[in-house]
């Protein structure tokens, strides 16, 4: 049979895809290069040393990746014991977690913000007006299935009883144990959800917007609003820290026990 | 007592996940005084807001089905024998990447493609084809023009969710087949079809209701266009904040149909695992 050849229904195929995806990304290129008035000729960093020397730009991405580093502490602290404990003690209540992590596909953020709002108008302006409060929370939930199904994977990957008995019997309490035992043990599945946790929460629009915070896609838009070519430097430079979390996640998964469902993003 | 220890963690999604989800549900059904009502679902089925969901379920269906069919297509060009093994890896790892690629950015993208001063329009332009003009109905700013923007997540969506549902077609199904007489389109309307079947209709419903939901390339584009995510963000962003039941009401909607998804997904998801390697 004469299959070694490529089909050429896959060449076609494959180029169509290959255009469809690179021509917005050059274009992006293309227009960060531009100057921001008719007819001078291509090419200045002009636009991105706007976006060096803007204060807000600086302001808004610390706020995003401050964010990013304390919800993915909250859903660390959070999630990785109570994975130990459901797959050491309780595996009856896998199911029921695995069932929760769908939740989120039925409450999208642009629900969850409605009902986050309401819920929580009561609380002090220390958590409901801080982007440290309402919205880490929040982003909790949104990373909370890329989480389970990463953290999933990576005690699927080891014999967590035998670990566990052996550290006990040499002595070792239970929070030595998890911190000197299992974690390093899960280290890969817990980057692989850190990483895939700060994509998300650097791209997260509209739970911020709704909510009336100043995060770095907030920025983003409003440069988008207001001037063209600066934007397409910062647009860029978003698809770099996105491009940056998702290659390091799929760097750290090629380990074992990191294979959990990489989709997610801020739609 | 063992189920004690895994406190914190319920605790904190029935308070940031459940309470919430509920309480919009709940007042959906409530007036401005918080009596009972059901004028506001009610009123979903009115002019503006029923437009909004046939808008949303228009858009959502459209790219849920390009984006199935033609990413069907890319991933088994990809996968297929013949084709080289790195295409198939740099296609899968641009995809899980790409499927991130969503909201604000990504709507920049296609404004500097095909926006008024975008890339694109600017060749034709000077090659003298003018193609707001002759094609006055295609802005990227528009219903068409949105759908072509989220195929940008859709499809590499469907190429994460298919290939391993392609991979699952083993080499000696075919052999077999072609062994017992069966001619090409015989292994695909009797084995290649049924097997895949399943893991189609699942990606269909994840593509549906990752559309569905989606708020910020739309917000983006067009924060004019009627579609159920920028109608509840007007309620909040806008000045029209005069009943925020309606928003809540609008909310509950969205549940109610992607519940529906939702529990078609189940089962379909558990027939796509029993081919799966």
């Amino acid at each position: 049979m004469n299959r070694l050849r490529m089909a050429p229904s896959a060449y076609v195929w494959l180029l169509l895809a290959g255009l469809y995806f690179l021509l917005p990304l050059y274009s992006t290129l293309d227009f960060s290069l531009k100057e921001n008035k008719a007819g001078t000729p291509c090419c200045t960093l002009h636009n991105y040393g706007w976006v060096v020397h803007n204060g807000d730009f600086w302001h808004t991405i610390k706020v995003s990746f401050l964010l990013a580093l304390e919800t993915i502490v909250i859903s660390l602290v959070l999630f990785v014991p109570t994975m130990y404990w459901v797959h050491l003690r309780v595996p009856k209540l896998r199911p029921v977690i695995a069932f929760l992590a769908l939740v989120p596909f039925v409450v999208p953020p642009i629900v969850m913000v409605v009902g986050l709002l309401k819920t929580f108008k009561w609380t002090p302006q220390w958590y409901y007006g801080q982007p440290w409060g309402f919205l880490a929370t929040a982003y909790v939930i949104l990373a909370f299935p890329y989480m389970f199904f990463s953290l999933d994977a990576g005690f699927r990957a080891i014999d967590v009883h035998t670990l566990t008995e052996a550290s006990q019997s040499l002595g070792a309490r239970w929070t030595t144990t998890l911190v000197r035992v299992i974690i390093p043990n899960i280290r890969t599945a817990a980057l692989a959800a850190s990483f895939l946790t700060l994509a998300i929460v650097m791209g997260e629009f509209t739970i911020a917007n709704l909510a009336a915070f100043h995060t770095f896609p907030i920025f983003l838009q409003y440069v988008n609003e207001s001037q063209g070519f600066p934007a397409g430097a910062l647009t860029l430079l978003s698809f770099l820290i996105t491009w940056t979390a998702m290659a390091s996640l799929l760097l750290v998964g090629r380990k074992r026990g990191a294979r959990g469902a990489v989709i997610a993003g801020a739609r | 007592m063992a189920w004690l220890v895994t406190l914190p963690f319920f605790a904190y999604v029935i308070a940031f996940l459940f309470l919430p989800a509920g309480s919009v549900l709940v007042g959906a059904f409530q007036n401005n005084a918080n009596h009972v009502t059901s004028s506001n679902v009610r009123l979903l089925f009115h002019h503006p807001y029923v437009d909004a969901y046939w808008g949303s379920l228009r858009i959502s269906l459209v790219t849920a089905a390009l984006g199935c069919v033609l990413g069907l297509f890319v991933a088994y060009a990809a996968i297929r024998e013949g084709t080289p093994r790195w295409i198939r890896s740099v296609l899968t790892t641009f995809s899980g990447v790409a499927a991130n690629f969503g909201g604000i950015p990504l709507a920049f993208a296609w404004i500097a493609t095909l926006g008024p001063l975008g890339v694109v329009t600017t060749w034709f332009r000077n090659s003298g084809h003018d193609i707001t003009y002759q094609w006055p109905n295609f802005q990227i700013s528009s219903e068409r023009g949105i759908e072509l923007a989220y195929l940008y997540f859709q499809l590499p969506l469907m190429i994460l969710v298919i290939a391993p549902a392609l991979d699952g077609l083993r080499k000696e199904w075919r052999e077999a087949a072609a062994n017992l007489g069966a001619k090409q389109w015989q292994f695909w309307r009797y084995v290649g079809i049924p097997v895949l079947l399943p893991s189609f209709l699942g990606a269909f419903i994840l593509l549906f209701g990752n559309a569905f939901a989606a708020y910020a390339t739309a917000y983006s584009l067009d924060n004019g266009i009627n579609i159920v995510p920028i109608l509840i963000g007007d309620y909040y962003t806008g000045n029209v904040l005069n009943n925020p039941h309606i928003a809540q009401a609008l909310a509950f909607g969205m549940f109610v149909v992607l519940a529906v998804m939702m529990v078609l997904y189940i089962p379909l998801q558990r027939r796509s695992q029993r081919w799966a390697k």
